[in-house]
């Protein structure tokens, strides 16, 4: 650490303060702003407006399928995002990097696109749309369609937030609990989960907050029937559009509050783990 | 001969088990989800033939949608880059009441849903939102459903990408570089220019990659705000989901191949860009 002495390559306060300013100007405006204004519209004609906008019959269904998409979709990519940490990092195989560039390309996909792959494939005219149709299933504009575009688009986030960290203790634990006889659960379970379990939390809450809020993949496969295939952010989309402010506002800040809580409890999470946990969504 | 004894690993260590089961797993995950998903993408177009993706892709219309949303990711990167770099220096080597709230608050625009985002920005600089309104009175600039407001919709969902690329390096960095150029002689802004910043050039190119990346795929932020006017402000996702909702699957496909293999591109050249800035620091 360097001592007090008024070094030579410090800024003139002045200076600093002028950053200080110019940054706080610029989260001001882009990030609390945005904030407020959400807060602001939804409360505009009171709170009982917006209560009544949000246990109003479509918004409750869109809320609960919010629920069901989110308790299908984080289960799935946790124990695939466990299984990707847990190869990547503590064994040795070809291809790996190719592997972990593939977990990371659905971050680098419009969401719309990850919504139309499906439709490509499982849609009236997709792939498998004749054979699912003489069979009378629904993929498409139903629930397994959210569930698959959410997947896909929520995939890369338990694996980025765990591999990391996975990678960088090493295996010399794992390798003396081998050495000592234990299966690769048992591993798992006492030494790898035990050393990740923040991290891993926080990938998760990652995961559910993007699987509750994610709109343009959804919004491509959902089919936008009320009460029936309408997610919470398809549902702020719908009433904006029939300039029921209020209403859409008002959901949209139940879902501002999730990405609230999540953030909250991303920052004690890293506390806990006494490390930053990528969050790049 | 004992350095060979020094280089060799431990007579018996059993490798960590369950390279099968997990790696089994993976595979068949990423394989359904992510594999077979976008290789339809890339096979579908065809159905079209060579002839009939490259007419569908002439159309003045995709045309106008892959450079408005393209050129709204550009700009918007361009914006965020030295946004993003002073939140960067404000989170790391200012001290100031706030610093670790401000801190926190970056990854906000990752936290928000997309189309919460969306309708946020729209209210607040639509000609008689909060931000919109002196605006337009003062300067007569409309945001709001122009291409403005495109740009400003993805500076919001492209800051953190910077803050979060930069901040890691800048804090890695320490001060050790700078104080040896301010003891060479060097004047202040002669070490932020030719210490700090070509230190930080690499990060400050990944987080500027990836918001662009971002900004051209970005769809929930972005429908609100555009007022998407064909040939004007309609961004290339929606231009997809046009298509899909017309039941012209392959055409459809065909701009979703494109977009992504456009900013594939790109990302390659930037990624290139850096090596060659890298190697040049060496």
């Amino acid at each position: 650490m360097s001592a007090r002495f008024r070094p030579a390559h410090a800024d003139a306060p002045a200076f600093n303060a002028v950053l200080i300013g110019a940054a706080l100007a610029v989260a001001f405006m882009l990030l609390v702003l945005p904030l407020a204004a959400v807060f602001v519209e939804a409360l505009r004609r009171g709170l009982p407006v917006a209560l009544d906008a949000i246990v109003e019959e479509d918004s409750l269904a869109a809320i609960r399928l919010t629920l069901v998409v989110a308790a299908i979709t984080v289960p799935l990519n946790l124990v695939g995002g466990v299984a990707a940490a847990w190869a990547v990092a503590k064994c040795d195989f070809p291809g790996k990097r190719l592997l972990v560039t593939l977990i990371e390309l659905p971050f680098s996909v419009s969401p719309v696109i990850a919504g139309l792959v499906f439709v490509l494939i499982f849609g009236a005219q997709g792939w498998l749309g004749g054979w699912l149709q003489a069979r009378d299933i629904q993929v498409i504009f139903a629930l397994p369609g959210l569930v698959l575009a959410t997947v896909f688009v929520t995939f890369p986030f338990v694996a980025r937030t765990v591999m990391p960290l996975m990678q960088e203790q090493g295996r010399e634990e794992e390798e003396a609990a081998a050495t000592l006889g234990a299966t690769g659960f048992q591993t798992f379970w006492r030494v790898t989960l035990p050393n990740v379990k923040w991290a891993l939390l926080s990938g998760v809450l990652l995961c559910n907050a993007r699987a509750m809020g994610e709109f343009g993949a959804v919004s491509v496969v959902s089919g936008h029937i009320r009460g029936e295939t309408n997610t919470m952010p398809l549902h702020v989309e719908i009433l904006y559009n029939e300039y029921q402010f209020a209403g859409a506002f008002a959901v949209a800040a139940l879902l501002a509050l999730l990405g609230l809580v999540t953030l909250a409890a991303k920052s004690i999470l890293e506390r806990l783990s006494g490390r930053p946990s990528g969050g790049a969504a | 001969m004992s350095a060979t004894l020094i280089h060799a690993r431990p007579a018996r260590v059993a490798p960590v088990p369950g390279l099968g089961l997990s790696l089994g797993v993976t595979i068949a995950w990423a394989g359904l989800i992510v594999v077979i998903p976008l290789a339809a993408l890339a096979i579908k177009p065809w159905e079209l033939g060579v002839a009939g993706v490259l007419a569908s892709l002439a159309d003045p219309r995709v045309v106008s949608a892959l450079s408005v949303s393209f050129g709204a990711a550009l700009a918007a990167a361009l914006v965020a880059l030295p946004l993003g770099l002073l939140l960067a220096w404000a989170i790391v080597r200012l001290e100031f009441p706030g610093r670790r709230v401000l801190d926190g608050a970056i990854d906000l625009p990752f936290a928000l849903p997309t189309a919460v985002a969306g309708i946020a920005l729209t209210a607040l600089l639509a000609p008689n939102g909060w931000l919109g309104a002196p605006l337009m009175a003062a300067f007569g600039w409309q945001i709001a459903y122009t291409q403005a407001g495109i740009v400003a919709a993805l500076v919001f969902v492209g800051l953190p990408f910077i803050v979060r690329t930069v901040e890691p390096v800048l804090r890695d960095m320490g001060r050790d570089a700078e104080e040896a150029a301010a003891t060479l002689g060097a004047t202040r802004p002669q070490a932020l220019a030719r210490v700090v910043l070509p230190a930080l050039a690499p990060s400050l190119l990944t987080g500027f990659g990836l918001a662009f990346a971002r900004g051209v795929g970005e769809y929930g932020s972005v429908i609100f705000i555009a007022g998407n006017m064909p040939m004007q402000t309609e961004i290339a996702p929606l231009l997809i989901v046009i298509r899909l909702e017309q039941f012209d699957y392959a055409g459809a496909a065909a701009v979703g191949l494109a977009m992504l293999l456009l900013s594939f591109a790109i990302l390659l050249g930037l990624n290139l860009l850096q090596r060659a800035l890298r190697r040049g620091r060496r």
